[in-house]
């Protein structure tokens, strides 16, 4: 018997959602089948990550950005410049109130600064303390109104504030942040649409492991979400999925130890990249809409997968 | 499997015997669907249905085995595309190509490699399991480098359009070698070469409906021990093919695309090492069988090796550690104590974090049956008295002067019990979130 392909019909459809202003606009998400193999035009958009806490980053960025690496907006210019990336994101780390407990103030100005200093949509971190990020992310919700960016990310804990604020009063993004888990992802989906936010304007930030540390949990909460969306036409899931990985690839033993530590291991910043890559490619089958790496290297070698798979 | 309980009843003869040990036919038949009883309990059933139905009922994916002896392993056997829905049972592997163009010297460095790149991650070797070795032109040497791969205990995949060399290089390959392949230009000597050796054979062709004819005429020649290359020349159709061939398999019930698949990232991003990363960690999850790299050193074998370790580890079953006290950045006898619980990625996460903080430590973990934090205390597997037997029968206090026990800010509510269990000991509450740890360890060593 000749050939038949298994198709796997799907009613359902992942939202569209746009994110940046004119030109430099891109757009994430819209496919109606599992990640590239539509006819859709899906492409997984490629984002580099900066912040403006640096000091624990790993030498070879020095390296890549010398000076640029204490200046925010310069580090932008110069992450997009040397990555290529589609979007930038920002972390806004030292408004961390357990660490540098920096002002709302001087983040937003950071934010600003940044903004003005790329010609890409830009995504906005926060410190991951949900009470500085519920009256960070407003701030710069306001004072980057009209650029459309997205808020990273509304938790259980702050979601109205930042849902109110960005989604709403000044039309932004709203990225919404769920741990590896369907229902809670579900959830938030759900209370932030309550609270008036349009379904068109989330984001779901799902989460992630590096390889090797629990990955597993990541890759089966993303085929989950993207079979309810897609087969069970599950509205509260359609959202396009948004994922960081550059936390924790950078953060795990293999990227952390330096030569000193693991000479058997061979050269650190290779390393980093390859938990870096390991990682994001596996949340870009999973179905991430949007990844985030840090190194640019890293940000290649994934616009070079997603561009090789879409052929 | 899509066997129905009626298609066996009709094979029956109807009669109610009993001799099978149930009271109708109808019985058994439904039964025997199920698989909780073999067919041959009717001695009514012909042979030949009996064949039909075995083939009917064998698995959508064939299980394939490579290799021999310590170095056997199997691919496919899989029942599902998710591995929320049901196990993945046989992990995907990992393969370098070398060739006889390549120098001596060459070929001892990539063969060091092989040596090297090799250790444990809870309790499994992580190596590389293949070598193909790609055939240019001295057959005499090609057929030497693929008698030593097998002598380094690596399983060798032979790699040839060339009948002749395959059949000369099969000779010291030792069992279970795989021969790729065949192509539909030699696939009928292909084959007697294969199935003389009893080796595994590869099947390529240029197009996915080409693929399946030649794997129709390779199982009419006789022949079903084979893999299936997904292509070599575009990311975009190995991607596809692979996602289509396993598909047709498990949803399409199509037996002659239920083989194990050969994925040459090396061939998809030649030279480029990171794009060889990207793809091998994509085909882990997108259903490469064997996937094959220029090389494997430490930057591509640590991420890759994890992501496949986690991605084959059983849904149902969670990863654990084994209970024991675990040292960080090479604590001196002096050094405060950590507590948290088997759970792997429990433990991996603090882990990290206690490796990232630069801070000598001692991680004490306990049996908590293999749970989460908070999911262990609930259910009674890490309470004060778990976590106060452990650090006196794993003898903690004598590998550590200091008397800091750190606990999981989660389980605060066990301090004071903890403190009467263990009096010597200071339990302190540790942060929340296992990514405060750098700092809060930090700020104890200040
Ligand atoms: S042995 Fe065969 S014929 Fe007899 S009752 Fe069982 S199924 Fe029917």
């Amino acid at each position: 018997m000749p050939y038949k392909k298994a198709e796997q019909k799907f009613s359902g459809k992942i939202n569209v959602c746009e994110i940046g202003v004119g030109d430099a606009a891109i757009s994430i998400g819209g496919e109606n089948s599992l990640p590239f193999l539509g006819t859709e035009g899906f492409k997984t958009a490629v984002g580099i990550a900066i912040s403006d806490v640096t000091d624990e980053w790993s030498d070879c960025f020095g390296t890549i950005y010398g000076d640029d690496l204490k200046n925010p907006a310069a580090l932008a210019k110069a992450a997009v410049e040397k990555s290529g990336a589609d979007f930038l994101l920002i972390k806004l780390e030292s408004a961390d109130p357990n660490g540098a407990d920096n002002s709302v103030d001087n983040c937003v100005a950071t934010a600003v600064a940044v903004e003005a200093a790329i010609n890409v949509p830009l995504v906005v971190e926060g410190c991951k303390n949900a009470e500085k990020d519920a009256k960070l992310l407003e701030k710069v919700a306001q004072a980057l109104e009209g650029k459309n960016v997205v808020l990273f990310s509304a938790v259980e804990d702050n979601y109205k504030t930042i849902g109110a604020a960005g989604g709403m009063a000044y039309g932004q993004k709203v990225s919404a942040e769920s741990a590896v888990d369907i229902n809670l992802a579900k959830q938030l989906n759900i209370l932030l649409t309550q609270l008036g936010v349009k379904s068109k304007d989330i984001i779901m930030d799902v989460g992630t492991a590096a390889a090797g540390y629990g990955f597993e949990y990541v890759a089966s909460t993303m085929d989950r979400i993207r079979l309810a969306a897609l087969g069970q036409n599950d509205e509260a899931l359609q959202m396009p999925i948004i994922t960081n990985v550059s936390n924790e690839a950078w953060g795990v033993k293999e990227a952390v130890s330096t030569l000193e530590d693991a000479p058997e291991w061979g050269d650190q910043e290779a390393r980093g990249i390859g938990m870096e890559v390991t990682t994001a490619s596996a949340c870009v089958v999973g179905g991430s809409n949007a990844i985030i790496v840090r190194h640019p290297e890293s940000a290649k070698a994934i616009k070079s997968l997603v561009a090789g798979i879409i052929g | 499997m899509a066997v129905k309980g009626l298609d066996i009843f009709k094979l029956t003869p109807k009669t109610n015997c009993k001799e099978c040990g149930f009271p109708t036919c109808m019985a058994f038949s439904m039964k025997a669907a199920t698989g909780g009883v073999p067919i041959e309990k009717c001695p009514y059933i012909s042979e030949e249905s009996k064949e039909l139905l075995s083939e009917a009922t064998a698995p959508p994916m064939k299980s394939i085995k490579v290799g021999a002896g310590e170095t056997e392993k199997t691919l496919g056997g899989e029942t599902v595309l998710f591995r929320h829905e049901k196990t993945l049972v046989n992990k995907n592997l990992f393969a370098v190509e070398l060739s006889d163009a390549m120098s001596d010297a060459d070929v001892d460095a990539a063969c060091a490699k092989l040596q090297k790149v090799n250790y444990e991650r809870i309790g499994e070797m992580m190596a590389v399991e293949v070598v193909a070795v790609r055939f240019a032109s001295d057959a005499a040497k090609f057929a030497a480098l693929v008698k030593k791969v097998a002598e380094c205990g690596k399983i060798p995949m032979i790699v040839t359009v060339d009948a002749e060399v395959a059949k000369a290089a099969v000779a010291g390959a030792g069992a279970g070698a795989i021969i790729m392949g065949a192509t539909k230009d030699n696939a009928a000597a292909m084959v007697e070469v294969a199935k003389a050796a009893d080796a595994v054979l590869g099947v390529s062709a240029d197009s996915i409906e080409a693929l399946h004819d030649l794997v129709e005429e390779i199982e009419k020649l006789g022949y079903k021990k084979l893999v299936l290359n997904v292509g070599e020349t575009s990311i975009k159709e190995a991607y596809a093919n692979a996602v289509d061939i396993r598909t047709a398999a498990i949803k399409g019930n199509d037996r002659s695309f239920g083989y194990p698949s050969v994925v040459f990232a090396n061939k998809l991003a030649a030279g480029n090492t990171n794009l060889q990363i990207a793809l091998a960690s994509a085909f882990v999850l997108r259903y490469g069988s064997i996937i094959v790299m220029e090389e494997m050193d430490f930057n591509a074998a640590l991420p890759l090796f994890g992501l496949r370790q986690n991605i084959f580890t059983d849904p149902q079953k969670p990863m654990r550690v084994e209970p024991k006290v675990y040292e960080f950045n090479k604590p001196t006898g002096k050094d405060p104590v950590l507590v948290t619980v088997d759970f792997a990625l429990s433990y991996f996460v603090v882990a990290g974090e206690i490796e990232r903080s630069k801070v000598p430590a001692y991680l004490a973990i306990p049996d908590a049956g293999g749970y989460s934090v908070l999911t262990a205390w609930a259910a009674g597997k890490f309470g004060s008295t778990v976590i106060a037997n452990f650090i006196k029968e794993a003898d903690v206090a004598s590998l550590t002067t200091s008397r800091k026990l750190i606990l999981p800010g989660k389980v605060a509510v066990l301090q004071g019990d903890l403190a009467e269990l263990l009096p010597e000991w200071e339990v302190i509450v540790g942060p929340n979130e296992a990514m405060q740890l750098p700092k809060f360890l930090r700020d104890m060593q200040a």
